[in-house]
C-alpha cells in the first residue's frame, strides 16, 4: 500500500533521512524504533508529506504523494496520524474535533457535485436532444452529512467509552482521553492507513495503558499501522515488523521476535541493551 | 467660571431650540459609521495580511506577496492618520478621477490604517496559536486556508480580543480628526454649537463625555465577548 522508494530528507545542508526504502502492506504494524535525533519522527512525517522529502518517491494507492504537484489533502484523508502532543482543536468540543473533517470533505464534495450539474445543464441547452449528458445524482444534503457524521462520531466515542465528553472542550480532558479523541478523530475519515508519532510519550505512566489497549484493539480490527514508539514491550506484542533507524538509514529491519531476541546490527545491540536493560 | 449656569442654559438653548441635537445626533452616526466600518475593512484586510506573512517562504510567490504586505504596514504605521486622510481626499482621489464624499474617504483610509495595526495584531495572535493546530487541521486532510480559517483565526481572535478592543477605541477616538476632509463628525457638530453660542466650554465638556460613554460601553461589550469566547480554555 505504501512504498517509499530511496526517501531523503535534509534541512539546508543537514541530511536527517539518507535513503529510506520500505514496503508496507494493508494490514502491517510497522513499529519504528530509533535513538532520539535518528530521523523516525522525520521519517514519519514525511509519509504524509507534513515535512516536505527532498529526494525519493512515496508510493501512496498508486501515486507519488512526494511529488509537489499532487495534491496532498486528498490523500492525507486516507492517511490519518496521532501526533505525541494530542493537537486536537482546541476552540472546537470533542465531538466537532471528530467531526470537523468528515463533514467539511462530504459537504465540499457536494458543493462541487452541484457545481458541476449547474454547468452540464446550462451547456445542455445547446447540445442536441441525444447528446445530453446525465446531471450528477444527489442523493445527500448538508444536513444528512452532518447528522450520519454525527452518528458515526458518537459510535466511535462509544467505543472508546467517551460518549458523555462529547461536548466538552478537550482541555477539561485527561491526557489519555485526549490522545483517544485524537485517534477516533483519526478513524473518523476511514483511513487506510495510521501514523503514530510518539503516541505515548507525553501522557502519564499510568495513561499509558489505556492508549495502547486502544491501539491493540485497532491493530485486532486489522488497521494498518506505522508506530514510532519508544514502548518495547508493545512492540514486542503487537507488530509484525519493527524497524531501527538510525543517523537517517535503515539499520535492521525484522519482525519482533527476531528483532528482539536477535538482533544483527551492533549499533541496534547497543540500543537494546539500554533500553531493555 | 461664575456664570457656569448661564453657560449650560445657553448650551441647552441651542442643543434644542435650534436642533443642535440634530446635527450632534448626525456627528454620532458618522463617527461610529467610520469607525465600525473602518474597523471591519481592518479586520478583514488585516487578517490576510497577517496570514500572508505568516505562510512559509521558500516560494517565490509567498515571498513577493509578504514583501508587499510588509511595505505595505511600513507605509501606514510610518505616516500620520491625518496625512493619509489629507493624500486620499486631495491627491489619490483626484488623480484616478473618483469622487467620494468626506465620510468615504474616512472610512476606508480608517480601514487602511487599521488593517496595517491589526495585521500586526493578528500575526502575533496567530503566532501565539501552537504550530500543532495547523499541523492537526492539515493531516486530517484540510488545507492550509480552510484550517487557519477554522481552527487557526479563531484561536488566535481569542488571544487578541483585548488588544483588538484597544484598537477599536484608539479608531473612535482618531475620527476626531475627519473634519479635515470635511467629515461631519462628534467634533464639527459640537464645534459648530460652540461657534453659534460664541460659548466652548459645555459643549467640548458634553463631547469629552459622549467619547467617554462610548469608550466604557465599547470595552463593557468586548469583556462580554471575551468571556463567552474563553468558555473552551475553563475547566469546569
Amino acid at each position: 500500500m505504501i512504498d517509499v522508494i530511496n526517501l531523503e530528507k535534509h534541512f539546508g545542508s543537514n541530511k536527517i533521512l539518507k535513503g529510506i526504502n520500505i514496503t508496507v502492506n494493508k494490514g502491517d504494524i510497522l513499529v519504528v524504533i530509533g535513538p532520539s535525533g535518528s530521523g523516525k519522527s522525520t521519517f514519519l512525517r514525511c509519509l504524509n508529506c507534513m515535512e516536505d522529502p527532498t529526494g525519493g518517491q512515496i508510493i501512496f494507492n498508486g501515486v507519488d504523494i512526494a511529488d509537489m504537484k499532487v495534491d496532498i489533502n486528498i490523500h492525507r484523508r486516507h492517511m490519518g496520524m496521532v501526533f505525541q502532543h494530542f493537537n486536537l482543536f482546541s476552540n472546537k468540543t470533542v465531538i466537532q474535533n471528530i467531526m470537523l473533517a468528515p463533514v467539511y470533505v462530504q459537504c465540499q464534495e457536494l458543493r462541487k457535485a452541484k457545481r458541476k450539474n449547474i454547468i452540464t445543464t446550462f451547456t445542455n441547452i445547446f447540445r442536441g436532444k441525444d447528446k445530453k449528458k446525465e446531471l450528477i445524482p444527489i442523493t445527500t444534503s448538508k444536513s444528512e452529512i452532518k447528522k450520519n457524521a454525527r452518528d458515526n462520531a458518537m459510535q466511535l466515542l462509544g467505543k472508546i467509552g467517551l460518549q458523555d465528553k462529547a461536548n466538552v472542550y478537550p482541555s477539561t480532558l485527561s491526557g489519555g482521553q485526549k490522545q483517544r479523541v485524537a485517534i477516533v478523530r483519526a478513524l473518523a475519515m476511514n483511513p487506510d492507513v495510521i501514523l503514530f508519532d510518539e503516541p505515548t510519550s507525553a501522557l502519564d505512566p499510568e495513561m499509558v495503558g489505556e492508549v495502547l489497549d486502544l491501539m491493540k484493539a485497532l491493530a485486532k480490527e486489522g488497521m494498518t499501522m506505522i508506530i514510532v514508539t519508544h514502548e518495547m514491550g508493545f512492540a514486542r506484542e503487537v507488530a509484525n515488523r519493527v524497524i531501527f533507524i538510525d543517523d537517517g538509514q535503515i539499520l535492521e529491519s525484522a519482525p519482533p521476535q527476531e528483532f528482539f531476541s536477535n538482533p544483527k546490527n551492533p549499533r541496534l545491540k547497543e540500543f537494546l541493551s539500554k533500553v531493555l536493560a | 467660571m461664575g456664570n457656569f449656569g448661564q453657560k449650560v442654559s445657553k448650551f441647552i438653548e441651542i442643543f434644542i431650540e435650534q436642533n443642535g441635537y440634530v446635527r450632534v445626533l448626525e456627528g454620532l452616526k458618522n463617527t461610529l459609521l467610520i469607525a465600525v466600518i473602518g474597523l471591519i475593512i481592518g479586520i478583514v484586510l488585516g487578517t490576510l495580511i497577517a496570514t500572508v506573512r505568516v505562510i512559509p517562504k521558500y516560494k517565490v510567490l509567498p515571498r513577493v506577496l509578504n514583501g508587499i504586505c510588509s511595505f505595505y504596514v511600513g507605509l501606514f504605521r510610518g505616516t500620520p492618520m491625518v496625512v493619509q486622510l489629507l493624500v486620499f481626499y486631495y491627491v489619490l482621489l483626484p488623480i484616478i478621477g473618483v469622487k467620494m464624499t468626506g465620510v468615504q474617504v474616512s472610512m476606508l483610509v480608517f480601514g487602511l490604517n487599521s488593517a496595517a495595526y491589526i495585521s500586526e495584531i493578528m500575526r502575533s495572535g496567530i503566532m501565539s496559536v501552537d504550530a500543532g493546530q495547523l499541523e492537526a487541521g492539515r493531516a486530517v486532510g484540510l488545507s492550509f486556508s480552510v484550517s487557519m480559517i477554522k481552527i487557526v483565526i479563531p484561536q488566535a481572535v481569542k488571544n487578541i480580543l483585548p488588544t483588538l478592543g484597544n484598537e477599536f477605541i484608539a479608531l473612535i477616538k482618531e475620527t476626531s480628526v475627519v473634519s479635515f476632509v470635511g467629515a461631519a463628525d462628534l467634533y464639527v457638530a459640537f464645534n459648530y454649537i460652540g461657534s453659534n453660542s460664541y460659548e466652548f466650554m459645555v459643549p467640548y465638556l458634553v463631547m469629552a463625555i459622549i467619547y467617554i460613554v462610548i469608550v466604557l460601553l465599547i470595552s463593557g461589550g468586548i469583556k462580554l465577548m471575551e468571556r463567552s469566547l474563553r468558555k473552551s480554555d475553563r475547566r469546569n
